[in-house]
């Protein structure tokens, strides 16, 4: 995915040359400047992402935050990806922490608003790799700031595989050795994983893109995951879920994110990056296009891409900082983070296709001939429901 | 009741209860108005709204929903294999827990209401209700940690050399039989509580054997109360999408509805909510044949 | 046919407590894995669940909205039976449907449409919107009980009342609304229990920064190191539900616990 970088490249130097203008040229929607705090900011997050140490006093990032600003975080957990658009659909909420399988589902639904780095001081230390990102960008506008990124990796029982596996083969594989006790993640951007690995393994498809799928290239995806259901052990929903059948033996690959593994100290299991590479994440916080509490949530926004709270946002989740600066004070909290994590490595990341919402347009010379997020979930609902 | 109380002068409280006495028609609007007002205001009109927006559809550019009238939803609700799949394998799983339930339920509410002492009785009525009480997800949960393989269904059968079921369809049954197997219990014991003992005793002494009186006699008395706890039962497992997602890697209809409306795709979703819901109905038809209405 | 039944009772209970048990046991569990049987006894997850604040929180707002959600839930399900049982009128099947209908739909439609009403009238989510929520899935079992009850009760009683020269009022309060008490108690009981346990139509009406016990739940089984705290929670509240039951008992005077009618 080179070209994710010079993407990258290309839209920040445009948001540099919008920096440059005026305030005043912002596109409409998005805001000027930032006032004083409203008192509070409603958020719809993804479990830990806003700790005020009730969980453990050592992180909290929502009480200083409410000291410095007098916005009063209040939150509710998405349960998933397509709980998180349901409820930002209600139009009641400031913010949200969106996957990027949803990041663009809210943009196009009208559900967010795009947002002026300008007033986010802290989005200047922000890794280059994680700016203007297709997943949250349309047309060189942000509609975000990130709050870290991680990749799916493979997961694997190490009585069973005594060597990492080196492909994804064995999820796919009939004859795998974790043929019937595999363990997928439930969400319809799971197709993309089907996609890339085709993308490696049919070069006569022509994928580049595991999010942009015209008709053969969708079908040929959708016949691999319909393959694959009759092996499948679990579609699983939460961490949780995985982390228990995992550490029961009920499971022996699957994909998995790092903190599920980081959960699994007793258990004979392990994760590793396949040849292939992989899909991965980088969750967005997003402003509601209704927000009662604009500034407030400005203010959230600037704060959690702040070296020390994103340390430890990051370090309490188990994924990689937004910038090297978060990176250093990760360390104090965690020694080898950033490596566990591969925060600063790019090369790491180049291998990683972000989730990204499918859309009608391909993106490329194809035109409008892709399948759309609705096709992807009418699939989905097929493959692991007949 | 003191006669003082009846002693006091007519004021004019008591002036509007004659009012209201004499005018039975007004006495109605009062009563139905606030239920109603709540009822179809609140709810049916939100329901409404959101069952007619299958009948848009979803602009694939924008995500913006059109509003022009359309039955495409419908025609990918028929045309797609999987919908009547998955509504099949919901109403099937509906009826088996519901029958499951009915089995279950059965002995234990007879015993209540029959054979128990009053004491007994008691805390039986207490003991089917506990569960309730103990959190929906905790209960899913414990369930799944049971049959898990490390779970302790695996651990009291191995002496056996046996297996649990694991996680799949069974234990979707399972579980669904268990959340809801007190909403069954309930309206059964309290069906029959309300069968009088003379009347039994009548078809003993008429010569009926046990089981002759209990499919003559107590079987038809209790259909009613059977009826009203299956209406629980049937409506719980047909909406639920939070079971199937833990304990197995299959799909029920609550699921296609919860993943259509996190795209948001508002009028699929629409569509997909009408089929539990033409069921519903069609049931609650049924049921107000047998009488379960009257007995609820 | 007596043991055969007695031997069903024990084996339906046994099928209905075990689980409870496990739950029990795992509160007490000194690993984090839910291995069978457990690793051995700690008492470190009561020290967790009573440390956090936001499980009381939690609690307390459960309390209210089940029994704000109780209180309309009775007082429009009596007035709709009411009605439906003492007079005749077009549509009256239709009532008994439509309060059938909260209960009998997917809980996720019933949150979505609701979630969508609140918004387009303005109203601010939280408490008061997920007492709304529930409530209007709540009558159905106020109806139900006092419907039956109202079936029951013979009219006669209110007229001899009448005749003796009560009021209306007076008839209501001393001679109705005492033949109803433990009709109201019983659906008072299911309704609260009921809204104390709802996930989805709450998920859908509550708002930032309002937890109901089962969202507070849903959100800790997200969390592997909080699922110990969850299995105590769910046992202090089984252990706690005996306090409504045993209330209820007293209050209908030792008449048949809960929910008959």
């Amino acid at each position: 995915m080179t070209n994710l970088r010079i993407l990258a490249t290309v839209a920040t130097t445009a948001m540099l040359v919008a920096a440059c203008s005026s305030a005043s040229s912002a596109p409409s929607g998005m805001q000027a400047s930032v006032g004083p705090g409203e008192g509070e900011v409603d958020l719809v997050i993804w479990t830990g992402y806003a700790e005020n140490g009730s969980n453990d006093p050592a992180y909290d990032w929502v009480t200083p935050f409410q000291d410095a600003t007098g916005c009063q975080v209040k939150t509710q957990d998405g349960t998933d990806s397509a709980n998180m658009v349901q409820l930002m659909h209600t139009g009641n909420y400031d913010g949200v922490s969106a996957s990027g399988d949803a990041t663009l589902r809210l943009i196009a639904g009208g559900d967010v608003a795009p947002v002026n780095t300008d007033l986010i001081p802290n989005y200047a230390n922000v890794f280059a790799g994680l700016k203007g990102q297709p997943h949250n960008t349309v047309n060189g506008v942000p509609y975000g700031v990130p709050h870290g990124r991680g990749a799916n990796l493979l997961i694997y029982n190490t009585d069973t595989f005594t060597t990492a596996p080196t492909s994804w083969s064995v999820v796919w594989d009939s004859n795998s050795p974790a043929a019937g006790k595999i363990s997928i993640y439930n969400s319809a951007i799971y197709i993309a994983d089907a996609a890339l690995y085709l993308s490696k393994h049919k070069a006569d498809l022509g994928i580049k893109n595991p999010y942009e799928l015209d008709e053969d290239q969708f079908n040929a995806a959708v016949d691999l995951l319909k393959q694959q259901n009759k092996i499948i052990g679990e579609y699983w929903s939460t961490a949780t879920q995985q982390i228990e059948s995992f550490s029961a033996g009920d499971m022996l690959a699957g994909t998995t994110w790092q903190y599920q593994v980081n959960q699994l100290t007793d258990a004979p299991v392990a994760a590793t990056l396949p040849d292939e590479g992989s899909t991965g994440w980088s969750d967005t916080w997003m402003i509601s296009a209704h927000a009662k509490h604009p500034n407030c949530m400005y203010k959230w926004m600037d704060w959690i891409i702040s070296p020390k709270a994103n340390a430890m946002a990051t370090v309490w989740f188990g994924e990689a900082p937004v910038s090297k600066a978060a990176c250093d004070e990760a360390e104090k909290l965690s020694p080898g983070h950033c490596d566990t994590f591969h925060a600063t490595d790019e090369a790491y990341f180049s291998k990683i296709a972000y989730w990204n919402t499918p859309q009608k347009e391909c993106g490329d010379d194809r035109g409008a001939v892709c399948k759309d997020f609705t096709d992807w979930t009418n699939a989905w609902t097929d493959i692991t429901g007949s | 009741m003191t006669s003082a109380a009846f002693a006091r002068p007519p004021g004019v409280r008591r002036r509007l209860a004659a009012f209201l006495y004499r005018h039975p028609r007004l006495q109605l609007r009062l009563l139905l108005a606030a239920p109603l007002a709540w009822v179809v205001v609140a709810y049916v009109g939100s329901l409404a709204v959101l069952f007619a927006n299958a009948f848009w559809r979803l602009d694939s550019f924008t995500g913006k929903v059109v509003f022009e009238p359309t039955l495409d939803n419908f025609v990918t609700l028929f045309s797609t294999a999987v919908y009547r799949t998955l509504a099949l394998r919901t109403v099937g799983m509906a009826v088996l827990v519901t029958a499951t339930c009915i089995a279950l339920a059965f002995p234990i509410a007879y015993y209540m209401a029959r054979i128990a002492s009053r004491r007994v009785r008691g805390l039986l009525v207490v003991a089917v209700l506990m569960p309730l009480w103990a959190s929906y997800l905790v209960k899913v949960y414990a369930w799944r940690t049971m049959l898990l393989g490390h779970g302790v269904i695996n651990w009291a059968l191995a002496p056996f050399g046996l297996h649990g079921p694991g996680t799949g369809e069974v234990a979707i049954w399972l579980v669904f039989t268990y959340l809801w197997l007190p909403y069954m219990v309930l309206p059964i014991y309290a069906g029959l509580e309300r069968i009088p003992g003379s009347l039994l005793e009548a078809s003993s002494d008429l010569g009926a054997r046990a089981g002759f009186t209990f499919r003559r006699v107590v079987l038809p008395l209790v259909l009613p109360a059977v009826v009203a706890g299956s209406i629980f039962t049937f409506s719980l497992t047909l909406g639920d999408y939070i079971t199937p997602q833990l304990v197995s890697n299959t799909k029920l209809l609550g699921n296609a509805i919860y993943d259509a409306l996190g795209v948001p795709n508002l009028p699929l979703a629409a569509a997909i909510a009408s089929i539990p819901v033409v069921v519903i109905v069609a049931y609650l038809l049924v049921a107000r044949r047998l009488g379960a209405f009257e007995s609820l | 046919m007596r043991i055969g039944l007695r031997l069903a009772t024990a084996v339906v209970l046994l099928f209905i407590y075990v689980p409870l048990l496990v739950i029990v046991v795992y509160a007490f569990n000194a690993s984090r894995v839910q291995a069978w049987p457990i690793a051995g006894v700690s008492l470190e997850w009561f020290a967790r669940a009573a440390a956090d604040g936001s499980v009381r929180q939690a609690f307390l707002n459960s309390i209210i909205a089940a029994s704000g959600a109780t209180a309309i839930a009775l007082v429009l399900g009596s007035m709709a039976a009411l009605a439906v049982q003492r007079f005749a009128f077009f549509g009256r099947e239709a009532v008994t449907f439509l309060v059938i209908l909260p209960i009998a739909l997917p809980g996720v439609v019933t949150g979505v449409a609701l979630s969508a009403t609140f918004q387009t009238l303005g109203i601010d989510f939280g408490l008061p919107t997920i007492i709304v929520g529930h409530a209007t899935f709540c009558v159905v079992i106020a109806y139900n009980n006092v419907l039956a009850r109202l079936r029951r009760t013979a009219r006669s009683l209110e007229e001899a009342s009448m005749d003796l020269g009560a009021d209306t009022w007076q008839t209501f309060r001393h001679v109705f609304l005492p033949s109803l008490r433990t009709a109201l108690l019983s659906g008072a009981l299911l309704a609260f229990a009921l809204s104390f346990d709802e996930v989805i139509v709450t998920n859908f009406t509550a708002g930032a920064g309002v937890d109901t016990v089962p969202l507070w739940v849903l959100s800790a089984i997200q969390r592997p190191n909080a699922l110990p705290v969850v299995n105590v929670v769910a046992t202090v509240l089984i252990l706690l539900s005996v306090v409504p039951v045993y209330l209820a008992q007293r209050i209908s005077g030792g008449e048949t616990a809960g929910v008959t009618r």
